[in-house]
């Protein structure tokens, strides 16, 4: 059964802290949802979905859904794939809605990285290591120097440089200055990107996202509680979602991620092509992130992603696909380590008019936000949904 | 005009002894003999890694030991300066027998790796654990 039309995202809400010193984390959840809760004109009573992920505290869910007093949660997802969670939950949502195992879903998330000595980062799991952790967990990876093994091959094989990396920093600091929230408002050039420090070859500071505090928060609705709110309605299309890992040493690849099959099945459900999109919130832990995954949703030919965003192609009012128009992971939030949830938000905000007047793109119906949980080099997981503004 | 040259400090890294379990431990108790395991699957045919008593790929229980000359090519790498013990470089060795692995990099310079390049395994001291494997330049 598809979802295609089956749900509507009538609320979003992302936490304006980008430091929270004297939040508890379940707290920043709690604020999340309730502002989402505000934006959709619902109440927490309404709730009877809940979808969290690995940096839920305690026991997630069960926590999460104690700790702020939902009473009516009949269906409950704490589907674990990092940062891309949050676009899996969409699609999860749409699917509960579709089958009437709920009317309305609340997906959270929220962190505080800043506060704690080395970062949030994964979370979730707990219990007995990862099975590959003897034969990995030894060497000193990070994401920082896992998505620089991307970044090292993707050279190779394409010829894909550093300049071009560093103009998907540019455009992203392009929106954020217009963004009051924003961890990092100053515009940058491509020579300040390849000129700051170097962390992990060939990936310099610029090209990292940052690190913040805070979270975000969307409600999904049946389309009869969507028709009885007073919002503009973001319909949802379709949802894809895939794994991806060395299997078995003889299949890797870090040129490629999981977006060349979550991109597929999203477009193929919704009926509509990558260059139907008017707008892409596409996750950027790291540039080089955001080019593999341009290539691997088809936006451009594979080994092509570094002429495509070249000259200021991802700038609102200037390319031809605007993107990350609130600054995203790279300039304004990156919460918990894993702002999956930012996407779909700065998604549903163009799809409303609702995204600063210096960004907004002007008759925004059709929009992607796609997601990279995990580590792009090694382990990670993709997830792709498509969202029209319904007239 | 003679200048001596500094010459780069070659890489090395501190690391922490590894999870060893029942699944693992022939590996580890052959690592301490200096001699690199991998895992192929009787019925496929195939080698794969890490090492799994299940084959990834056609799941069959009947996987066995092979001793490895820990022989392959740099499939990408990456230097991570931003580290209290110094430069190390963490990458994926494509071995002769087929399957990737992930390993650090050791006795050479920073600027000394190159996609493609040839390198072989040896074995570092961890701190109280079994050696583990890493590579050099062949
Ligand atoms: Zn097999």
């Amino acid at each position: 059964m598809s979802i295609k039309g089956k749900a509507y995202i009538m609320g979003a809400y992302e936490h304006p802290l980008r430091d929270a010193p004297d939040k508890s984390t379940p707290q920043l959840h709690a604020e999340c949802a309730r502002g989402a809760l505000e934006d959709a004109g619902l109440t927490k009573d309404d709730v009877d979905g809940f979808f969290c992920a690995g940096d839920a505290p305690g026991f997630g869910a069960l926590s999460m859904i104690d700790y702020m007093g939902l009473k009516n949660v009949r269906h409950m997802d704490s589907t674990e794939t990092g940062g891309s969670s949050y676009i899996v939950h969409v699609g999860h949502a749409a699917q509960a809605i579709a089958a009437g195992k709920c009317q309305v879903a609340l997906i959270t998330l929220a962190g505080r990285p800043r506060q704690q000595k080395g970062g949030g980062g994964r979370g979730g799991g707990g219990g007995e290591p990862a099975p590959e952790a003897g034969f990995e967990n030894i060497y000193g990876g990070s994401t920082h120097n896992t998505y620089g093994m991307c970044a090292m091959r993707h050279m190779y094989e394409y010829g894909t440089t550093s300049e071009q990396l560093a103009w998907i920093k540019v455009a992203a600091s392009h929106h954020a200055q217009w963004n009051e929230h924003a961890f990092l408002k100053n515009v940058v050039t491509v020579e300040e990107v390849v000129n700051s420090r170097m962390i992990s070859d060939p990936l310099h500071l610029l090209d990292c996202c940052v690190v913040t505090d805070g979270g975000g928060a969307l409600i999904v609705t049946s389309p009869e509680v969507a028709r009885s709110l007073n919002r503009p309605k973001v319909k949802v299309m379709g949802a894809g979602e895939a794994p991806k890992g060395p299997r078995g040493g003889l299949d890797l690849d870090l040129t490629h991620s999981g977006a060349v099959w979550s991109g597929p099945r999203a477009f193929a459900e919704a009926g509509v092509t990558p260059a139907d999109m008017k707008y892409a919130s596409i996750y950027d832990s790291f540039t080089i992130t955001v080019l593999m995954q341009l290539e691997d949703l088809g936006f451009c030919e594979k080994g092509q992603g570094g002429r495509f965003v070249a000259d200021g192609n991802l700038i609102s009012g200037v390319g031809k696909l605007p993107f990350n128009t609130d600054g995203g992971g790279l300039c304004n939030n990156h919460p918990t380590n894993r702002g999956g949830i930012t996407k779909v938000i700065e998604a549903v905000r163009q799809l409303r008019g609702e995204a600063h007047p210096k960004v907004q793109v002007p008759n925004c119906d059709l929009a992607i936000a796609h997601g990279t949980g995990g580590s792009l080099g090694t382990r990670h997981g993709s997830a792709t949904v498509i969202l029209e503004r319904e007239a | 005009m003679s200048e001596t040259q500094e010459k780069p400090a070659l890489m090395t890294r501190p690391i922490p002894a590894p999870v060893v379990n029942v699944e693992s431990q022939p590996f580890w108790d052959a690592a301490r003999e200096g001699r690199f395991l991998i895992k192929r699957c009787v019925p496929c045919g195939k080698a794969h890694w890490y090492p799994r008593a299940i084959c990834p790929f056609c799941m069959s229980g009947e996987t066995v030991w092979e001793e490895s000359p820990g022989e392959g090519v740099i499939y990408s790498y990456s230097v991570m300066h931003r580290s209290p013990t110094g430069p190390y470089a963490i990458g994926y060795v494509t071995l002769d027998e087929g399957p990737a692995v992930l390993t650090n990099f050791v006795g050479v310079a920073p600027d000394g790796l190159t996609i493609g390049q040839r390198v072989n395994v040896r074995f570092q001291d961890t701190e109280g654990g079994p050696p583990v494997p890493v590579f050099a330049p062949a």
